[in-house]
């Protein structure tokens, strides 16, 4: 039997791979890739969660964490192509600027 | 037997997981993430979530990946991209908070209650019909609010995404 930290030290190490990947990509897809990364560290906590506290509601959330995923992507990359078109650049440090 | 297969998992999401961050190409990260999220879906076969772990594979690796090769592919991007300056102190507090959760994770015993649903329990009645139970009895309202905020993401991606046609 595997015991439940083992499970939340995974979802810890996910989720900085996903932090640290915020923070040194330039590429903006990437970035959102990232973020995917962090949203399945919490789902990963999320089950563990709920199967060893025995209850089904860990699960539930997973589904609404899927939900926000998935409209966070549609949105995110709307703004992408949005961008792109404008810009032609995807990386963010060209984009740094509001309004210039 | 399940230990070996929760290493196997969890070594094989940590290192494809790496290699999103660190590929330089963005379909090669695609593809990475692509093997995390089978390999998510695994670990949560493993923890009796059954029901999660398809709808991991249908969405996470079925629509939200797709969406995003379709991005990388329409962009097609072909520059050389390196990291940004600030690395350093990215892996450096990538550091810190990996340690701090890692003390969090260590000193703390997580107990609660515990709840009614045991793996016997969900073996009679099934995972798929305990989930659903829950999800349109209890939690109505939020699954609501998601088919909300469903409909506001699609209204919003056809928005941003359309082109403005010049009169």
């Amino acid at each position: 039997m595997v015991p439940l930290s083992y499970y939340l030290m995974l979802g810890a190490v996910l989720f900085v791979i996903g932090v640290v990947g915020v923070l040194i990509r330039k590429n903006i897809i990437i970035i959102l890739l990232s973020i995917e990364l962090m949203l399945n560290a919490a789902n990963i906590n999320f089950v563990a969660f709920s199967h060893y506290l025995q209850d089904i509601t860990g699960q539930v959330f997973v589904f609404f964490v899927m939900t926000v995923a998935a409209a966070e992507v549609a949105i995110g990359l709307a703004i992408i192509i949005a961008l792109y078109r404008n810009r032609s650049t995807i990386n963010v440090e060209d984009i740094s600027l509001m309004k210039w | 037997m399940a230990q070996i297969l929760f290493f196997y998992f969890g070594g094989v999401i940590v290192g494809t997981a790496t290699l999103v961050v660190t590929l330089r190409n963005p379909i090669y990260s695609a593809i990475s993430l692509l093997v995390t999220f089978f390999h998510v879906a695994g670990l949560f076969v493993l923890l009796n979530a059954e029901f999660i772990a398809a709808v991991q594979v249908l969405v996470y690796a079925g629509a939200i990946l797709v969406l995003y090769l379709f991005v990388v592919m329409l962009l097609n991007l072909r520059r050389e991209e390196r990291y940004h300056r600030q690395y350093l102190v990215g892996a450096l507090l990538g550091v810190v908070i990996l340690s701090e959760l890692a003390l969090i994770v260590s000193r703390s015993a997580f107990q609660s209650a515990i709840g009614p649903f045991t793996p016997a329990a969900l073996q009679a009645v099934g995972n798929t019909e305990a989930v659903g139970r829950a999800l349109f009895t209890t939690y109505l309202l939020p699954f609501e609010v998601a088919s909300l905020i469903l409909l506001v993401a699609m209204i919003g991606a056809i928005v941003l995404a359309k082109r403005v046609v010049q009169t």
